[in-house]
């Protein structure tokens, strides 16, 4: 009797997952896509939502693991920003492509390096640099580009913004591409090696991840250094799906990326997560945005319903301590009520 | 939940005020040295702030004098006070260890809906245009301060969702259209234009209202409150202080203050639409951050941040009539940021250090 109870209840715990529920709003968004509008589910527009989303996924990846490590990285879209303008100037100025990959991949390294040094040697809170490094990445990528832009990148390289991986019926870009097998290589490490656990230990506690032996500054750092290469990479995706550089590419995108981070159920304090709700999250937020690309709903205030999503990600896995809270609270009126009323009529 | 993010930074008074009780030591007059050690420190703090703004200025005007002519001045303090006084909202906010990103769409969302009120109701009284903008402003900061206070959920998450909806309410009244500088009258776009002796009169309100908001956090019961939760939400729960209530204050405050600076923001420039103050929140933070308020609470001082936003505004200013490109502006910021942060991390340390040292003497 007690063994099937436990059973149930195990099953029911993990049926309960966040995960499960996301899944279940994946579903929904999916459905009530398809019901708006019957383009919802053609390959063409699933390009469209891949190729709108794609950047924002990528730089997803890395900030899963900054957040779970107990850190937060707000300079992900400045990095994307500076890696654009450096492209859009070095190839002004007559660069050779494979040159400029690695200039701005060493650059993205660079400006990873420098927030996780600041966190990790400086001892600073994570929020207050990478606000700072916000700044100062927008603002190099502003000294660099002014207020030129470059568009005139060669059709090799746009094409892979704007066309599909060939074998998939063009219905899926190369950021889609990119993401999948990013998403499926940060999972495993996440999940299934020592440098995974560690992540979650001193997420947890990273005094005890200290003491446990693991290196906290060290795998800190490397986790920003990797933030700052994938944003640069995101950064080179961006400039050649638009055919630009400009300053203000990418600017604000650092909120999408933490809204989807928590909507993805990470604990914002660190230690929990998992990279199956971060995909289902992506997959949920794309969605949505997409669903409403296809209403007549007002494109610019898409951000209500991110809003939304993200309160309802912190709120749902609370209700159910408020529900046993809620009735501790009003039990001592309804006793006390019989007492006075009688009286006072 | 809440007990790992206190572990990240670890208060110095705090620190030596607990080893001293374990030491057995008497507590007396330890406790008095370090209390006035941490004030000289704090002192230190701004004063430094005051320090870098002199030299600031003392070197911009050495290389171009026209700097401190009488219209730039007015320019920068005009610029500031918007800036101060949402800082000021945003640091009784950080000070409990919390932080409200949502002020910049609190700002939008309050600077239309109170001047379009100039537009549909022509000849409306002023006060009552504020009084709109200050409700709105409190209507969005209780909201925030229910979600913080009463649900227990983090404030960062709670703020950067409402960022995104009050945004999109903003957007969804009101895109497309714009409010002009000819539809409101003379008085309210005379509000930031005019002067006492040269001085803008609303700098000097606004000094006034920043010295009221120092002396409150400073002196009052429930303000010195603010920096306990702040430096301990857990300790400050069982010291019987209503944790709940105070944040949620301190939340409503900080929307009341954003709803009025909304007001101000649409007097000062005129023509508003529904992207007015987008992004501005992160600057708030900057401010509050370069004057020395810790962005894990339990430290720094309204002064201080009204501080750090005259000394951005000034930075602004100082390079247009260096004639440095504007496009410098932001990388300068972003690193002055950075060093304030660094700065503020060195005095902690020392103090730290100093504070072990006093007491191993006095054993």
């Amino acid at each position: 009797m007690s063994n099937v109870a436990e059973l149930l209840r195990g099953a029911m715990s993990r049926a309960a997952r966040w995960e499960t529920g996301l899944a279940v709003v994946v579903v929904a968004v999916i459905i009530a896509g398809a019901q708006t509008s019957p383009q919802f589910l053609t390959g063409n527009n699933m390009f469209n939502l891949g190729l709108s989303n794609g950047e924002i996924a990528i730089m997803v990846l890395p900030m899963t693991l900054i957040v779970i490590s107990g850190e937060i990285d707000l300079s992900v879209a400045s990095i994307l920003g500076m890696a654009s303008a450096l492209l859009g100037v070095l190839w002004s100025h007559g660069w050779p492509m494979p040159a400029i990959f690695v200039v701005v991949a060493i650059v993205g390294l660079a400006a990873g390096a420098v927030n996780g040094l600041l966190v990790t040697r400086l001892g600073l809170p994570s929020l207050a640099v990478t606000i700072g490094t916000l700044a100062l990445y927008r603002g190099i990528a502003t000294i660099l580009l002014g207020p030129n832009t470059v568009a005139n990148f060669p059709a090799t390289y746009t094409d892979l913004g704007v066309n599909g991986v060939p074998g998939t019926g063009d219905n899926m870009t190369y950021s889609t591409l990119i993401f999948l097998v990013l998403a499926i290589i940060f999972g495993v490490v996440l999940h299934a090696t020592p440098f995974g656990r560690s992540i979650f230990a001193m997420g947890a506690s990273a005094d005890a991840a200290r003491f446990a032996g693991i290196r906290v500054k060290r795998i800190k750092t490397i986790l920003f250094m990797l933030s700052g290469l994938v944003c640069s990479l995101a950064g080179v995706l961006y400039t050649f799906r638009l055919n630009t550089a400009v300053q203000n590419n990418g600017l604000g995108l650092e909120l999408d990326v933490v809204a989807i981070v928590l909507l993805a159920g990470v604990s914002i304090f660190g230690g929990k997560g998992t990279m199956i709700g971060v995909v289902l999250a992506v997959l949920a937020f794309a969605g949505l945005q997409n669903a409403l690309l296809l209403t007549n709903f007002n494109q610019e205030a898409t951000g209500i319903v991110t809003g939304a999503l993200l309160l309802a990600s912190v709120f749902v896995p609370n209700a159910a301590r408020w529900l046993r809270y809620l009735p501790q609270k009003f039990r001592p009126r309804k006793v006390r009520s019989p007492d006075i009323h009688p009286q006072e009529i | 939940m809440r007990a790992t993010i206190l572990n990240r930074r670890q208060h110095p008074p705090a620190h030596g005020n607990k080893s001293a009780i374990g030491n057995g030591q008497p507590q007396g007059p330890a406790k008095t040295r370090a209390g006035s050690l941490a004030e000289r420190v704090f002192r230190i703090r701004e004063s430094g702030i005051v320090v870098v703004l002199g030299v600031f200025v003392l070197v911009t005007a050495a290389i171009q004098p026209r700097f401190l002519n009488l219209t730039n001045i007015q320019f920068v303090l005009i610029d500031t006070t918007v800036f101060a006084l949402l800082a000021l909202g945003e640091t009784m906010v950080v000070i409990s260890r919390n932080v409200d990103l949502s002020i910049g769409s609190v700002l939008g969302l309050s600077a239309y809906a109170s001047s379009n009120l100039f537009a549909v109701h022509p000849g409306i009284n002023i006060a009552l245009v504020f009084l709109t903008g200050m409700g709105i402003g409190l209507a969005c900061g209780v909201v925030n301060g229910t979600m913080v206070a009463v649900g227990r959920v983090p404030s960062l998450v709670v703020t950067l969702a409402t960022l995104y909806i009050i945004r999109g309410i903003d957007i969804l009244l009101f895109s497309g259209k714009q409010v002009v500088e000819a539809e409101l009258p003379s008085t309210f776009l005379d509000i930031p234009r005019s002067t006492i002796g040269g001085i803008p009169d609303l700098a000097i309100v606004i000094a006034a209202v920043i010295g009221a908001g120092a002396y409150y956090l400073r002196t009052y019961r429930s303000g010195r409150e603010l920096y306990a939760i702040g430096s301990n939400p857990e300790a400050a729960r069982l010291a019987g202080i209503p944790v709940g209530k105070r944040v949620f204050t301190a939340f409503a405050a900080s929307g009341a203050i954003a709803g009025i600076a909304g007001v101000l923001w649409a007097a000062q420039y005129g023509t508003i639409d529904a992207s007015a103050g987008t992004g501005y929140e992160l600057q708030v933070v900057s401010a509050v951050v370069v004057g020395g308020v810790a962005i894990f609470g339990g430290s720094g001082s309204v002064i201080g941040a009204a501080l750090g936003a005259l000394l951005l505004a000034t930075i602004t200013t100082a390079l247009y009539v260096l004639g440095i490109s504007p496009f410098w502006d932001q990388a300068i910021w972003g690193f002055l940021l950075i060093l304030a942060i660094a700065l503020d991390q060195t005095i902690t340390v020392r103090l730290t250090s100093a504070l072990r040292k006093k007491r191993t003497r006095h054993e």
